[in-house]
């Protein structure tokens, strides 16, 4: 185990940055410019695993075991969040006939 | 100490029952109201009068930020105490003769208001100052939005923002007030001893005056009163004019003056200036009313004009007259729209050209309007004379103009309050006043009592001068301290 | 029974027949009240003659009587004491003695009328006021007094409330007086600023010894000045008094001719230590007093009101008594207030006889040949006529000529004018009676067969006030007749005094002048109304420019109207809905409308497009970044 620890630290964090960075960038342009709903959900947690690779580094760099716990809590979340969500959607869907989002504007003013 | 908490807190405790007592709130609220000027008049009698503050209450309340349960009276808290513990009775039994929907919510919400009112009187830390402050607005709102005439959301959205945006200047005050303290609390003392230097008292002075401004009110902050003492049911006038406007004028006098003495001093001017415009606008605009209620309102504003023309020149005289005048105007005003809400009842109009010839047709309400209005236009042996008189000899000394011009507060007040009584009393009866009934029951009791106290309080004014003199007193020596030591 | 002991009963009693005859003024009989309402009077009176007797055989002139604490705060101390000296004393007389006769007058003049009880308490008050306005032993004492007569005006001129033109009458009086108050309290203010203190007694002293060009004394002066115009019916306030018989006749006679309007003189005579001090101010009151007596004089030629005629007598009186205090005769002026009382309160009650008699008629041109019919009231006025016309040996000469003296003295033509107004007192007042008196009746036949002589209650009080109008002066006997001149005696330790510099054949020339002038006015009236049996025409006939000019009061009323009422009405209206409603309430309302209007402008960046919150938190996010990275 140990020296799995040692190995993983052999990569630069520097890596591990720009890759969270650019499935983060992925994660936020997906969102801002898809229109279908499940797209956009998926985008979303394109950036959440980008934030939890990025906890899981430095977690790794610094030897603190404590930010792979905080990584199993967000996956856990994130599967509830996706079950709230998804059911969501279903039902947009049973309502409208569309997971567009852009249908989905009455929520104004 | 117990008497204090007991003065306060026997209204607020009284709410509650009354707003589960259905049918009996009248009587119920009537009872405590009684049994709470009883209170104070008892605390009256046992007040020493001297500078001290007397039934000091000084509890730990929210510790971590220094904010205490700290209320005392000296004399100008007794005197207004007495001032709210005399008229809530009186506003109370001049609402027999009315039905209101939901009288136990009625009722209840005035005695929450007398609490609040007690609590701005008597408390001596800021924090509970304000909350006194804001607790006394809630329940008027109330009783004006949910009783009241035509308009009646609007205007009292008007009021209410109006007034608690003052109140936000204010509290913007205490705050920093606070922030300056080194001591880290709100106590009224630590305020006092405080040392800012006349930059920051300009805008401490502003950010107080213009709380207290709108709620006296003063030109130009006055718009919401006319049509807020038209629109509101008239126990909500009363309350507002007789009790809650002298909120703005204790604030000045027990807030603004000592706390921030070079302020007031640079400011003075302004003050009074404001003050003084006000007088002449208001008296001026009275004179073409043609509603009474809103007449009495523009006749409000010139008086209390005058009362805080009268403080700003910081003089023994000036003050005093403040103190007197006060309770009379207190007292004259409930009176005045009283009569006016008697009419109302009986003729469901206000208009002073559709009414005419009722002191024939009502001679008893003839006589003790005629002394009310006596009182307001300050007959010498009337309350309202020793006020006015005091008053305008304090703005004399600060300036022969000033007085002149505040002076013809005499002369305009005689021409539209004798006006309106002309046009509502005398001259012959018509179609609709041939039908007005005399006072009666509860209607003479009320009338009769404010009439006495006209009277008396103008024919032997000793006691009450008596009792604030000292703590007047030693106001001003404090502030002259200060402003000497800043100089 | 000393003065001390007895003299807070002079006002007390009044005052207790204010309350009685006030609360039972719907239980008790007629008789009652009036026998109350008198009674009390009577009582002060005897108690005053008392108080008057005693002081004159006492050494000390001044008592002061301390009542209890009124007013106090800081250095201001205002005790409601009394002061009775010679000056308070003779005034105690005038206002009982001949209050008490106008209420034996009233209890039969107002006995058909409904409100009585009212009046009568009205009545009491008034006296209880004006007991205190003389006894009062400072300033604000004197201050209560004054406004509350003021307020008993109000109440009397109103008492037919019903007819609104007497209530406007009663407000406008009011208001007047109100002015002048104003004036009054200033110049208290600048007294106790000066000199410290309000009473009497410690201003006199402190001002005895003061040299005459006090800059703050002439202002005092003329604040005090302004009060007495207001109470005094002088330029330019005198326009309330003929208003003012809007109220019952024995009103007139008590308030508006023999009592209250000599308020003003009284208070200048008190202070007139003071106004000794300031030429200026007495220049002012001289001039003032002098034009008030001309123009007043020149109306009363052509009204036809018989009431009017006495109420601008009564102003022109007036000035005259000012055209005294403004040359330094505060005796004369005094004296002339003592022998006006006798004689104006004769009159307006010989003329309220009148009215009784023909039903409430007031238009002399309805009247004429009533001197069969009403033999009491013919005779008893008519002295009143002589002595007002200022004829010897009838009281009005000996006050009027000492005044005339006086501005003889000190300046020519306020004497001319002076004169002038004489010969035209003597001509309207003999105008009204040969109007009422003589000549053929002119009313209608039906109220000719009703007219009758006034009962005993109102010839009573009329031939006591006659055989007073005609032997009233001699208590002030010039020396040049060889008189002990015993009121200027009495008031000298009070009131100013000043010795006539002239000689005695000035003197005598002078009397012999105004005394012709008097007569040439007797007898041109005689030629005009008797023999000429000229009757004035109907108010729309056309009359020469002066005669419309005298006629319509020189449109004093139209003119103050013009000049003050419109424009402050005009003033109320453009405040209220243009600077008031528009303009400030415009800026509050503003204040919330631009909010309103902003949250509309701003909510619309909720559009609901869930894309587009997205790209603003994104957006914002790298804004807040690029904050940070730049700026932190």
């Amino acid at each position: 185990m140990g020296n799995l620890t040692t190995q993983l630290q052999g990569v630069p964090l520097n890596h591990y940055i720009y890759l969270s960075a650019i499935i983060f960038t992925i994660g936020v342009i997906g969102v801002l410019t898809r229109r279908n709903a499940i797209v956009i959900f998926m985008s979303v947690e394109l950036m959440l695993n980008a934030v939890n690779l990025l906890l899981t580094a430095f977690s790794v760099h610094s030897n603190d075991p404590s930010g792979q716990v905080f990584v199993f809590f967000i996956m856990a979340l994130a599967a509830a969040e996706v079950a709230v969500g998804l059911s969501i959607i279903v039902m947009v869907y049973r309502n409208t006939k569309s997971i567009d989002i852009n249908v989905l504007n009455r929520l104004k003013w | 100490m117990e008497q204090l908490l007991l003065l306060i807190f026997l209204p607020l405790a009284g709410a509650v029952i009354t707003a589960f007592s259905g049918k009996s709130a009248k009587i119920i609220s009537t009872v405590i109201a009684v049994i709470s000027l009883g209170l104070a008049l008892f605390m009256a009698c046992s007040f020493i009068p001297d500078a001290s503050t007397q039934f000091e209450a000084n509890l730990p309340w929210i510790s971590d930020l220094g904010i205490r349960f700290h209320a005392g009276i000296d004399g100008i808290s007794m005197l207004v105490v007495l001032l709210t513990n005399i008229l809530i009775p009186i506003i109370i039994l001049s609402s027999y003769k009315h039905d209101y929907k939901n009288p136990s919510a009625f009722y209840a919400l005035i005695l929450f208001m007398q609490s609040g009112l007690l609590l701005v009187f008597t408390s001596m830390d800021a924090f509970l100052f304000y909350i006194g402050w804001e607790a006394a607005l809630i329940p008027v709102y109330f009783i004006c939005a949910f009783w009241g005439g035509k308009d009646r959301i609007r205007i009292n959205m008007k009021f209410f923002v109006y007034t608690i945006a003052g109140s936000l200047f204010m509290l913007l005050g205490i705050i920093y007030l606070y922030l300056q303290n080194p001591a880290h609390n709100f106590d009224i003392n630590a305020f006092y001893a405080l040392n800012l230097d006349s930059y920051q008292q300009g805008w401490l002075f502003w950010a107080f005056f213009i709380a207290f401004a709108i709620k006296m009110p003063i030109f130009p902050f006055h718009t919401w009163q006319p049509d807020t003492y038209t629109a509101a049911p008239t126990q909500g006038t009363m309350l507002l004019s007789g009790i809650m406007l002298k909120m703005g004028i204790y604030g000045v006098i027990r807030w603004l003056l000592p706390i921030v003495p070079q302020g007031v001093h640079d400011w003075a001017n302004v003050a009074i200036a404001l003050s003084i415009i006000g007088i002449v606008y208001a008296s001026v605009i009275a004179f073409t009313q043609k509603d009474a209620k809103r007449l009495v309102a523009y006749s409000s504003i010139a008086h209390v004009g005058l009362i805080s023309a009268g403080i700003f020149a910081l003089n023994q005289q000036g003050m005093q007259g403040a103190m007197v005048q006060m309770l009379s105007h207190g007292i004259n005003v409930v009176g005045l729209f009283f009569v006016l809400d008697i009419i109302y009842a009986r003729l469901k109009t206000n208009k002073i050209e559709d009414l005419g010839g009722i002191a024939k047709v009502a001679p008893q309400l003839a006589i003790v309007f005629l002394i009310i209005v006596l009182g307001t236009v300050a007959l010498p042996g009337t309350n309202g004379f020793i006020g006015e008189f005091l008053l305008l000899m304090g703005v004399y000394n600060y300036g022969i103009w000033a007085a002149a011009i505040a002076g013809l507060t005499i002369i305009f007040g005689a021409v539209y309050m004798l006006r309106m009584y002309q046009n509502v009393m005398l001259g012959k009866t018509n179609e609709l006043t041939i039908s007005f009934t005399d006072i009666n029951g509860t209607e003479k009791l009320v009338l009769y009592i404010i009439c006495a106290l006209i009277i008396v309080l103008g024919v032997y004014p000793k006691p009450l001068l008596h009792l604030t003199e000292a703590s007047v007193q030693h106001l001003l020596e404090q502030v002259n301290q200060k402003l000497n030591t800043v100089n | 029974m000393t003065i001390e002991q007895l003299i807070w009963l002079v006002p007390l009693l009044p005052f207790l027949g204010f309350v009685i005859n006030g609360l039972g003024r719907n239980s008790l009989s007629k008789g009652l009240v009036g026998v109350i309402g008198s009674g009390v009077i009577l009582a002060s009176f005897i108690i005053s003659l008392f108080i008057f007797f005693s002081l004159n055989g006492d050494a000390q002139k001044s008592h002061e009587v301390f009542l209890f604490d009124w007013i106090s705060a800081g250095k201001l101390h205002i005790p409601l004491s009394f002061l009775v000296d010679p000056l308070s004393s003779i005034m105690l007389l005038i206002i009982t003695g001949i209050g008490f006769l106008i209420h034996l007058y009233s209890t039969s003049y107002m006995h058909d009328d409904a409100g009585f009880g009212k009046f009568f308490s009205y009545l009491n008050l008034f006296v209880f006021f004006m007991l205190l306005l003389v006894l009062g032993s400072n300033y604000i004492v004197m201050f209560i007094g004054w406004e509350g007569v003021g307020l008993c005006s109000y109440l009397l001129i109103g008492f037919w409330y019903t007819n609104s033109a007497y209530a406007s009458a009663a407000k406008k009086a009011f208001v007047m007086n109100r002015i002048g108050d104003l004036g009054f309290l200033l110049g208290v203010f600048l007294m106790f600023n000066f000199f410290g203190s309000v009473e009497f007694a410690k201003i006199f002293p402190q001002a005895a010894n003061m040299l005459p060009g006090n800059n703050t004394i002439v202002l005092i002066t003329i604040l005090l000045f302004i009060g007495a115009c207001g109470k005094s019916a002088q330029l330019p306030l005198f326009t309330w008094l003929p208003d003012a018989m809007a109220g019952p006749t024995p009103v007139s006679a008590l308030i508006h001719a023999a009592t209250m309007v000599t308020a003003g003189i009284y208070m200048i005579a008190r202070s007139s230590v003071l106004f000794d001090l300031a030429p200026f101010t007495q220049n002012i009151i001289a001039i003032i007093g002098t034009a008030t007596a001309l123009i007043a004089a020149i109306i009363a030629l052509t009204q036809t009101d018989i009431k009017k005629v006495l109420a601008y007598s009564t102003v022109s009186q007036l000035g005259y008594m000012f055209l005294g205090l403004g040359v330094g005769a505060y005796t004369g002026s005094f004296f002339h207030v003592l022998t006006h009382a006798f004689f104006k309160a004769l009159l307006f009650l010989g003329a309220g006889s009148v009215i009784h008699a023909m039903h409430h008629e007031q238009d002399m041109r309805h009247m004429g040949g009533l001197r069969k019919k009403l033999p009491v009231t013919f005779l008893t006025m008519m002295i009143g006529t002589i002595a007002i016309a200022g004829l010897p040996p009838f009281s009005g000469f000996f006050s009027k000529d000492e005044i005339l003296a006086n501005a003889y003295e000190h300046n020519k033509v306020l004497w001319a004018i002076g004169l002038f107004t004489a010969f035209l007192t003597a001509f309207y007042m003999f105008r009204m009676m040969f109007l009422t008196f003589s000549g053929k009746y002119r009313g209608t036949h039906h109220a000719e067969s009703h007219i009758h002589e006034s009962p005993k209650a109102m010839t009573i009080p009329l031939i006591i006030l006659a055989v007073l109008a005609a032997i009233g002066g001699a208590i002030n006997i010039p020396h040049v007749f060889g008189g002990n001149a015993w009121l200027e005696h009495w008031l000298s330790p009070v009131v100013a005094q000043h010795e006539l510099g002239l000689d005695h054949a000035t003197e005598y020339a002078l009397m012999g002048v105004s005394v012709l002038a008097a007569l040439a006015a007797t007898i041109y009236a005689y030629s005009k109304y008797v023999k000429g049996a000229h009757v004035p025409v109907a108010d729309e006939a056309p009359r020469s420019a002066l005669a419309k000019l005298s006629y319509h009061k020189f449109y004093l009323d139209e003119v103050y109207d013009f000049l003050i009422t419109k424009p402050l009405d005009a003033l109320s209206k453009f405040f209220y809905r243009i600077l008031d409603s528009k303009f400030i309430d415009g800026i509050v309302n503003g204040l919330g409308w631009g909010t309103n209007e902003a949250s509309k402008g701003i909510r619309l960046l909720q559009s609901g497009n869930v894309g587009f919150y997205i790209f603003m938190m994104v957006f914002g996010i790298i804004a807040l970044l690029l904050y940070t990275f730049l700026y932190i």
